[in-house]
């Protein structure tokens, strides 16, 4: 079973979010997520020094088998953008919480956010 | 719909399969990672599933005849032993499936369609039947096949097989088959496959597929083998270039749009046959859209569905399409308007809104080296 990361907090749309300290938060998918979409080949993530808005849409990932939206579960404005994980993808499927993180962003809003406890009940992971 | 379970689900939930629902079947879609598994075909092995497909029977001295009647090919000109793809249509020319058909004698044959349209190809079988004087039988829920894919495949199936029985492995031409022994098992052993790799499909009765399944596994082990799942079952067929019923062939697709004019016994065959003066016309008439085969440019796939552009305006609409693992560039099947479907044309896919630009190339994407 996929696993949860206990210290961060999550969106209904499978991205977490680690908001610790006075610095940005950083932005990436869940390990549920990246299961279920399969192994990643392109991410396409939101420009540094745009704004995102907590719920809407800021970017696509795409797997083998199919394309997603990528949704902010922050409003704010993008800091710095991972190019680690635009030019190596499966990062994202074998690092999720790590190395795979994608965008750091000012929070100016947080969109609704779920627990880690939260998130692995609804979605089936495992703390 | 019922869910359908094949008799090897509880060995897939065993190995953590996850599944994912296929005409009407639970059929695992990966293990692990569908790229590690289409890898594995292509340079070691892959062990599939594949009891979802239908088995139909069709015996009795008018087998050969009959089956000239209501496929499109002539059947009845197969040798005994040897395996044929051909395709039902109906009566205006549309097509109600792709099949195997495997002879046995002129009197046995082996038909085998895709899981989603097994119950409605048996039953057009048995309607077709009227007038012959042949048995129709579905075995299609008795029966498991399990497919042994790449190029160790028959390595692995030689440790499972007797010496005295090897010559009918090694032996086996590509679209032939044998009937022996392997892993204690009898079983019907094919050499096809839907991968563009060498490999083998093995047909057994549900009881005895598990312990097979198993055996497999076991002696592949040390050639690389893994199981895989429906999810590079498709990877590997789209860079083989063969379509897959519901995406590339449907009722409403001629199989001259589709590239499979030869398939259809038109000049050959002398006696009417289904859909034959519908698919008479439909020659003469000429193709509005082919299937033709698209490589991307740059780094993102066209995705079924999504519609293909010339200079902004559409000009066709993707069937399949991904990011091609073997070949490191996006594929994807399409049909295209005929003046656009010249190799090496430059048109777009439209990407959601934005327009990525392909080009058309020769089917198949990936042709292995023999």
């Amino acid at each position: 079973m996929a696993k949860v990361a206990a210290e961060l907090k999550y969106s209904a749309e499978h991205e977490w979010i680690a908001a610790d300290g006075d610095g940005p938060a950083v932005v990436g998918v869940s390990a549920v997520a990246a299961e279920a979409l399969g192994d990643i080949v392109y991410v396409d993530l939101p420009e540094v020094g745009s704004t995102v808005t907590a719920g809407e849409t800021c970017g696509e990932i795409e797997s083998t088998k199919s394309v997603s939206d990528l949704y902010s579960p922050v409003t704010g404005e993008v800091t710095e953008v991972n190019d680690g994980v635009v030019s190596d993808p499966a990062v994202i499927n074998s690092d999720p919480y790590g190395a795979g993180w994608l965008f750091k962003v000012t929070v100016t809003e947080e969109g609704p956010l779920l627990s880690a406890q939260e998130y692995a009940e609804a979605n089936g992971g495992e703390l | 719909m019922t869910e359908k379970y094949t008799a090897l689900y509880e060995e897939h939930k065993k190995l953590g399969a996850s599944f994912t629902d296929f005409g009407g079947w639970q059929m695992p879609l990966k293990y692990s990672s569908e790229l590690a598994e289409h890898h594995a075909v292509r340079n070691a092995a892959g062990l599939f599933d594949l009891s979802h497909m239908g088995e139909v029977w069709v015996t009795g001295p008018a087998a050969g005849a009959f089956l000239d009647y209501a496929l499109v090919g002539k059947l009845s000109a197969i040798a005994d032993g040897k395996a044929k793809y051909s395709l039902i249509c109906n009566a205006d020319g549309g097509i109600i499936d792709d099949l195997i058909v495997y002879r046995f004698s002129d009197e046995k044959y082996l038909v085998v369609p895709n899981a989603g349209n097994a119950p409605t190809v048996a039953a057009a079988l048995a309607e077709r039947a009227a007038d012959f004087d042949v048995t129709v039988e579905d075995a299609s829920a008795a029966t498991s096949l399990i497919a042994v894919q790449g190029p160790k495949a028959e390595a692995i199936l030689l440790t499972l097989t007797d010496e005295a029985q090897h010559a009918l492995v090694t032996d086996l031409k590509y679209y032939a088959f044998n009937e022996l022994t392997i892993a204690g098992h009898d079983v019907i052993l094919a050499r096809t496959g839907y991968t563009g790799e060498d490999g083998f499909e093995l047909f057994i009765p549900n009881a005895e597929a598990a312990d097979l399944w198993a055996k497999v596994a076991e002696a592949g082990e040390e050639f690389g083998i893994i199981p895989c799942g429906l999810a590079s079952r498709d990877s590997l067929r789209l860079e083989a270039g063969m379509p897959l019923y519901g995406n590339e062939l449907s009722l409403e697709r001629s199989p001259f749009d589709a590239g499979l004019g030869p398939v259809v016994a038109l000049k050959s065959k002398e006696g009417d046959f289904v859909g034959r003066s519908a698919l008479e016309a439909s020659k003469e008439a000429g193709s509005k859209r082919k299937l033709v085969g698209l490589k991307g440019l740059g780094r993102r796939a066209g995705r079924g569905g999504y519609p293909v552009l010339k200079d902004g305006n559409v000009v066709g609409e993707v069937t399949s399409g991904q990011p091609s693992p073997t070949l490191g560039y996006p594929v994807a099947m399409a049909y295209v308007d005929v003046e656009h479907a010249e190799l090496g044309t430059a048109l777009d896919i439209d990407l959601r809104g934005k327009a990525e630009p392909f080009e058309v190339i020769a089917l198949p994407f990936y042709k292995r080296q023999k």
